[in-house]
Parts: C-alpha cells; structure tokens; sequence
C-alpha cells in the first residue's frame, strides 16, 4: 500500500512528503559528504586542508598514497587483516555448518541444550572476557601470533552461523537425505554433497554477517597483537594515527585506505550485504 | 546390532559437533566461568593468592577511586542506551516506516543509509576525531554559514564530549535498525493496514495502532542489541577520547574503565585482575539481565497474528 504517493496526494500530504524527502535528502548529505570529504582531503596538502576543508584538490596526486602504503606499512596491516579473516571466516563456516547439521537432522537427547549453548555465545559480550582469554591465549603459548585472534575470531564467527545455518536446514525435506542412505552414503558425504550444496545461499549470508565485523574488529587485535608486523588494518590504523597527528593529509589517506574498500565491495553487492545483515536479526 | 547403530550415530554427531563446541567453549564458556572464578580471589599481579569472596564487588562499589569511577564511567553508559534508544532507534523507525512506503528515491535512501554500517568503528572515531578538532571540518562549516559563535571543542569539552561520541555513533549505525523495522514492516500483511486505511485511519493512527504492534518482534531485537552494545562501548571512546575518558574522565565508560583495571591501572599502575573480573562479572549480568527484562517487557505486548 503506498499511501506516500505524491501525484494523488491531498495538499496536506504533499507538504508532509515533501517535509519527509527533506530529511532523506539531508540524512544523504549528512552520510555522504564526510565520506566525500575525507577521499578529497587524501589529495590534498596539510596546508590546503588546513585553509581549504571545502575545496576541492588541485590534482588527484597519489604521492599520499604511495608514502602510506609503502613506507608506512599499510600493505603489511592490509594483507594481515586479510589473511586473518579469510582463514577465520573459512573455519566458522566449516565448524559452523558441522554443528548446524549435527544439531538440526539428527534427533538426540541434549539436543536443545547444545544448541542452546551454542546461541548463549550471541548474548555474551566476550570483550568482557578479555582477561581469561589472556590466561587462555598465554597457556596455548599463542600470544603475540596470529592463531590467537583467529581462534577468538572463529569463536566469535560460530554462534551465528549455527544459528543461521540449523534454522535453514531444518527447513530441507528429511527424505532427501533417507533416500541417500538407502543409497548408501556415508554421513559425511550427506552433509557434504547434499546438505551443504542446498545451503549455498544461506552460506553467502553467514560469510557476508561475519566478514565485515571481523574485519573491522579492533579490540582483540589489539590486545593480542603486539608486532608492528602482526597488526590488522584498524589496529595499525590507531599507532599510525598516534604518530603522525600533526599530518592531516597522511592521516585522512590512511582512513581512505581503511573504508574505501569496504565502500567499493559495498557498492557491488549491496544487495547481498542487505540480506546478509538482516538475516540474523529478523525472521 | 541396534546398539551398534546408535553408537555409531552418536560417533557421527560428535564428529560433526565437537569443533564448534570445542572452540565455544574454550573461548567464550570457560572464560565466562574464570571470570566469576578470578573474580572471588585477591591477585598479585598476573598471580592468584587468597579467597577473598565479595571483596572485589564491595571495593569496586564502596571504595576509593573505583566507586567514583565506577559509577561515573555507569553513568555515561547509561547515557549512550537513553540517547540510542530514542535518537538513533526512533529516527531507524521513522525511516525504516517512510522506506517501506516507497516513497521516491526509498531504494537508493535505502542503500545509502547502510553505507557506514560496514564501516569499523575505530575508522569512523578517528575520522569523527579530526572533523570534530577545534581546527576541524565541522567548526570550518560553523564559520562558513556564520554560525561561528557556536564553533566549540567538541571533545575537549566535559560538556559536549560524550554526546559528541554518541551522535557520531548514531550516524554510523542508524541504517542498521531502519533496515531491520523496514523489513519488518513490509512483512505486515497488507490485509491489516489496507483494511484501516478504508476505515479512514490516518497515517498517524494506522502506524499506532496496526503497525507498530505487528513489529513488536524487531523492536525486542534492537533493544537488546543496544543494551549490549550500550554496556559494552569501547573502540568509540578509545579512538576519540583515548583510554583515560578524556577530558577529565567525562567519556569514560564501564569498556575503557575494565580495559584500564585489566592492563594498565586505576589504582597502582598495575594490572588489578580480581577488580578488572569483578567489572567484567557486572557487565555480564547487566547485559544478560537487561537483555532478559526487554525481551519479558515487549514479549508482553506482543501480538498474535
């Protein structure tokens, strides 16, 4: 029912639609100029970002660029945060798809308690849990390696994905997977070749709703990563911000480095990202 | 023959459920329970000594400086849901509402609003950081338009710094809950509203009446989504105010007042592990608490359909 249809609004309506597309209008401007802001002044000098905020550089000089990403080391933190999260993201969805099978098509006693325990993860901050996950992280004799925020990043991954993935398999026709077993198939390759394929697109919404915090986590990389050369892009993002707090134009080129890629990949799949995020959080 | 087949389907459950429950518990139950358990004992350091039962709770609560911080960084919390809750969770729900009503441009307002939703907050406080210096972007604008007069430090002031924080976090989430109340509301059946509307509702009544009781649902999932992210505020402050809740700890929160007692300190300049527990045991309970009470509170008024 679109009762906001200008054309056949009373005149009252009108005003109010056109008071309604005034905030939209001004909510767009008050998203995207910052971000517009913030790309220009990567071209620019200290001092014309100084004299200048508003206006627009005088050539698109990359030498910002270059400085940040070589001598300062934003490849190493970019390619760390990769590295980080597509192993991560690889195992939460392994281990997380697992337990979702095991959890949604099998019938047992203590059924709903484990997946119960399983969801308990959603409503625990695990911020708070910061110092055990110290003693935790010290015992393995991980600290300072990249397997500790990777395993604090798959626990982070699994909750949600067990959530996600068990509520869409239980929705898959139990005589799928009967008539493979008459067949002979092994359980493993029930899940593996029949089960998982089906799952595909919920999949495609659990990799998008944990990627993108995983990628952006700040506070277990942290704690946990003390060598430059460990460092995830946020993380590195804060030392460089600390040191070159006089440098405007390095600082608003290594905060472009940091969002630029999330608003490229965002522009071609937002519609997935959509789904994505919405799909934990609404039935 | 019967036994062996179950045994082996209790093999092939264990097979596909111990990963997962393997690094959940390791990582998020065993630390909530060595939480509860560090936070009974008094600590030397990184070393555990005697029983001490409550005391950790009753120094964090009675005594000096852990009350005064204490309460003051609860205070700021408490801030940050009041503010959430009506600023960014009403204007997701204005807009979430106009969307649904295919207005025009709904689907690229839509797309926008989302854009720093995938942003990381450390990013978005830094950027926030230089725009909001007293030499920044948003004090240039102020002069700009001649409203120079109200040009401030931002941060710098006691006054404004939280709520500065606050609203900047606002921007970068409120496309989170419109997109969740925008879904919501268009799975309203349109029997419901179309009906009203030939009743002769108005826009107001029908949204009053028909709609919003239909979204109670979602309404409970951004609630506890911002009681926890409420309670648990750290990167925002980290990034724009730093560790101590500059200026003079007006910004602090229970997250950077826990980092401070885990790592650096309140008290001695040494890790306090027993009252850093002692901080995180209440953090938990609030949040499972409060969490707990909005989901009884708006279970209550929720509709069958």
């Amino acid at each position: 029912m679109n009762t906001m249809r200008f054309r056949y609004a009373s005149l009252e309506k009108k005003a109010f639609i056109i008071f309604i597309q005034i905030i939209m209008i001004g909510y767009v401007v008050l998203i995207l100029y910052p971000l517009f802001n913030m790309i220009m002044s990567s071209f620019k000098s200290t001092r014309d970002i100084m004299r200048f905020p508003f206006s627009l550089p005088k050539a698109f000089d990359f030498s910002n660029y270059v400085s940040a990403w070589v001598d300062k080391g934003f490849s190493g933190y970019f390619l760390n945060s990769l590295y980080y999260t597509l192993v991560s993201m690889a195992f939460v969805v392994l281990f997380g798809s697992m337990a979702a099978f095991g959890v949604s098509r099998y019938i047992f006693k203590g059924n709903t308690l484990l997946y119960m325990l399983f969801l308990s993860g959603i409503m625990l901050p695990l911020k708070a849990a910061v110092i055990p996950l110290f003693q935790i992280i010290k015992g393995f004799g991980i600290m300072d390696s990249p397997l500790s925020v990777i395993f604090i990043f798959i626990a982070m991954g699994i909750p949600s994905t067990v959530f996600i993935l068990s509520g869409f398999m239980k929705t898959i026709p139990a005589a799928l997977e009967q008539a493979a077993r008459i067949d002979g198939a092994s359980e493993l390759r029930i899940y593996s070749q029949i089960v998982m394929p089906i799952c595909m697109p919920s999949v495609a919404l659990v990799v998008i709703y944990n990627a993108v915090p995983i990628w952006n986590e700040f506070f277990f990389p942290l704690v946990f990563l003390q060598k430059d050369r460990l460092k995830t892009l946020p993380v590195g993002l804060s030392s460089f911000i600390g040191q070159h707090s006089t440098n405007w134009a390095l600082l608003f080129t290594g905060l472009s480095i940091a969002i630029v890629p999330m608003l490229l990949m965002y522009l071609f799949m937002s519609k997935y990202f959509i789904k994505g995020m919405t799909a934990g959080a609404v039935k | 023959m019967r036994t062996k087949k179950r045994l082996k389907k209790a093999g092939w459950i264990a097979f596909f459920v111990t990963p997962a429950l393997g690094v959940v518990f390791a990582f998020i139950l065993l630390p909530l329970f060595m939480s509860l358990f560090n936070s009974l004992f008094s600590w030397n350091q990184l070393i555990r000594s005697d029983y001490t039962g409550f005391r950790n709770f009753e120094r964090l609560f009675f005594t000096y400086p852990y009350q005064e911080r204490f309460f003051n960084a609860l205070g700021n919390n408490v801030k940050w849901f009041v503010l959430t809750m009506i600023v960014q969770n009403g204007a997701g729900l204005l807009f979430g509402y106009v969307l649904s009503k295919g207005i025009a441009g709904s689907s690229i307002y839509r797309r926008i609003f989302f854009i720093p939703v995938l942003f990381s907050i450390a990013a978005v406080g830094f950027l926030w950081g230089l725009y909001l210096r007293p030499n920044g972007m948003v004090n240039a604008l102020l002069q700009l338009t001649g409203l120079g007069e109200y040009a401030s430090a931002w941060l710098g002031n006691a006054s404004t710094a939280t709520y500065s924080i606050i609203i900047v976090n606002i921007w970068r989430w409120v496309g989170f809950p419109s997109l969740v109340f925008l879904t919501a509301i268009n799975s309203v059946p349109s029997e419901c509203t179309e009906a009203a509307y030939l009743d002769g509702s108005s826009e107001w009544q029908m949204f009053r009446h028909i709609v919003f009781p239909l979204i109670i649902p979602s309404v409970t999932i951004i609630t506890i989504l911002t009681v926890i992210g409420s309670l648990n505020v750290f990167e925002q402050v980290y990034t724009m105010a730093g560790l101590d809740g500059a200026p003079n700890y007006a910004t602090d929160t229970i997250g950077t007042l826990f980092y401070r007692t885990a790592f650096g300190s309140v008290d001695s300049g040494a890790p306090e592990i027993g009252i850093g527990s002692a901080v995180a045991v209440v953090i938990y309970v609030m949040t499972f608490g409060i969490s707990l009470f909005s989901i009884m509170v708006t279970r209550s008024r929720e509709v069958e359909m």
